[in-house]
């Protein structure tokens, strides 16, 4: 069955399901029945507290992760059929790669280069065009990130947030339909953190590509974000779109009856961090309460 | 954190205690044996993963060559050249004419006692030219090129690099490791030449100033016991040296974790590693050329 037929979605994931074996041998299920459709041109930012599970699942959804069950399909503009990446070979997904962009939390700017040949890099590596011509888009690239006067700087003459700018100049070099964040903010101060917030967002409307963020910044992800995907120990907890979030965020924890409404309200009121629940549903601040309880009681 | 000197346990000193031993002394073997077992276990996972790279790299290698699509960056192998073959030239040349002083004085005392002191120069010239001459360019480039490629490419693997190249659907085998691989295993070859010519050149100044033998004699004795085999063999096995320490590199960096603690230790792991392989594989050599009257 084709999951993404007459639909606009540009990725679709089905059940997934990724688990790591530990060193002494057990196995932890990271990623559980996640399933959620990405559309195309929006902006889905993924987040969750520590280890929820939601850098794992970026790493699934670029390939760098085999994953264990379900499915992850793409449709990108060049795809006649959605093509489920999950047991293709490394240059059949080469070809989906390259309608792909990514920005690594570091940057991972190649330190052996200047900035202009990062980012001619992939134009060097997937045309054969002209060197001057691939001058050109590079020089186009680095303005768009306003980082044109520093293009012949090594990486290790940029702080931070130029670092990111120039990934996401190489990142969009090739012109790709989808754009991966990978903590955009992290490490940032926050009027650094609120330039490359501002950045991604007029790369998404300039370049019409659909962005999927990863991020534990709440502000950040509400400047950002036409949906969002809460990830809790490995699941999904609530998607929705940002307004839905921005309501629950506003809302007076009191008034919510629904459990996870109300972990929710804590997590983005930064109240809770780290896996939001445990196996019975109750958070590590319930956990506190409903033990000291059960102490004195006995 | 200090720790306080232990107070006399007395039941240190109880019968019981005694019977304990046979049990621990069981269980440290055990523990000991199953150390050496997980050795073993890396080993041969090591082992696969080297000869995995050198198939993936000679493949990329001869796809690169014989295919225009693969782009196998000249710049790149250029670059590797300079940075393995070039920049080492100086550090080999002054081992080889030590190598050299140190073969004619060691050798002058015996041969004299013989009245064959002009045999000097062939011995230094068999040794250098198939022996010492590769074997001593491999180990000093272990150190040399090796360690600094597996603290790169560590450092890359570190700093996500790795990943953003195959994140641009570019083949790190092919980006990095083939270039490094070619360079390390052509420029040996060359560096193993100008080995051979200096450490005769370092036996020659020796013998001439503190032995007295003079040019005429030491080269045409070193010309009389120098055939074309002996340069060829000598060759042959610095090239695969060269291979075998650009692979051990490039694995050790590959496979690093861990941050800058791995990073350090893979690059003590390469020149270690990469030292047992030289001389392991010389052994090998050895046998069969002597077994084939090379």
């Amino acid at each position: 069955m084709n999951p993404m037929a007459g639909s606009d979605v540009v990725i679709s994931i089905r059940d997934l399901r990724k688990t790591f074996e530990s060193a002494d041998g057990r196995v932890l299920t990271v990623l559980d029945a996640v399933t959620f459709d990405i559309h195309r041109g929006e902006t889905v930012v993924i987040m969750g507290g520590s280890g929820c599970g939601k850098s794992t699942l970026l790493n699934c959804l670029i390939g760098e992760y085999s994953i264990d069950g379900g499915s992850i399909h793409y449709c990108t503009s060049d795809l006649d059929v959605p093509v489920n990446i999950c047991g293709l070979s490394e240059r059949d997904f080469n070809a989906i790669r390259r309608r792909i962009g990514i920005l690594f939390q570091s940057g991972a700017l190649f330190n052996s280069m200047t900035l202009a040949e990062n980012v001619a890099l992939p134009l060097r590596e997937h045309s054969y065009v002209d060197p001057s011509i691939i001058d050109i888009v590079v020089t186009l690239k680095l303005q768009q990130v306003k980082m044109l006067p520093h293009r012949d700087k090594m990486p290790t003459q940029l702080s931070g947030g130029q670092k990111k700018r120039a990934g996401l100049a190489r990142a969009t070099a090739l012109d790709p339909e989808i754009l991966f964040y990978d903590e955009p903010s992290a490490g940032l101060d926050p009027v650094t953190s609120s330039a490359i917030d501002e950045l991604i967002i007029d790369l998404s409307r300039k370049l019409q590509v659909t962005s999927v963020v990863v991020t534990h910044e709440m502000d950040s992800a509400f400047r950002i974000a036409d949906r969002m995907v809460m990830l809790d120990k490995g699941r999904v907890l609530r998607i929705g779109p940002r307004s839905d979030f921005e309501a629950l965020r506003d809302a007076n924890a009191q008034s919510l009856t629904d459990p996870s409404d109300r972990l929710i309200n804590q997590f983005l009121n930064g109240l809770a961090d780290g896996p939001l629940t445990d196996a019975d549903g109750m958070s590590e601040f319930e956990k506190l309460i409903i033990g000291t309880a059960a102490s004195r009681g006995n | 954190m200090s720790s306080t000197p232990a107070a006399p346990n007395p039941s240190a000193f109880e019968p019981g205690r005694w019977s304990q031993i046979p049990r621990r002394l069981v269980l440290a073997v055990g523990d000991a044996t199953a150390a050496r077992i997980d050795q073993i276990y890396e080993f041969i996972g090591d082992l696969g993963g080297m000869v995995h790279l050198l198939g993936a790299t000679m493949q990329w290698a001869l796809r690169g060559l014989f295919l225009k699509t693969v782009k196998l960056g000249r710049a790149s192998l250029v670059e590797q050249m300079v940075r393995v073959g070039v920049r080492s030239i100086g550090i080999v040349v002054l081992v080889q004419v030590f190598i050299g002083c140190i073969l004619a004085l060691q050798l002058a005392p015996t041969l004299e006692s013989y009245g064959q002191l002009q045999m000097v120069a062939n011995v230094v010239a068999i040794a250098v030219v198939r022996e010492l001459g590769p074997l001593i360019t491999a180990i000093v480039l272990s150190g040399f090129a090796g360690a600094s490629i597996a603290a790169e490419i560590g450092a890359m693997v570190e700093s996500e690099e790795i990943k953003a190249l195959r994140a641009h659907a570019i083949n790190p085998i092919r980006f990095l490791i083939v270039p490094r691989v070619l360079a390390t295993t052509v420029m040996i070859v060359g560096l193993a030449v100008i080995a051979d010519t200096v450490g005769v050149i370092g036996g020659f100044l020796t013998s001439w100033a503190a032995l007295g033998i003079t040019p005429e004699t030491y080269f045409q004795q070193t010309q009389a016991a120098l055939v074309i085999k002996d340069f060829i063999t000598g060759l042959v096995k610095a090239g695969v040296f060269g291979m075998l320490v650009s692979l051990i590199a490039c694995y050790q960096g590959l496979t690093v974790h861990g941050g800058a603690v791995g990073v350090g230790a893979a690059t003590t792991a390469t020149v270690v590693k990469s030292i047992v392989a030289i001389i392991g594989m010389d052994a090998v050599f050895t046998a069969v050329f002597y077994a084939f009257g090379l």
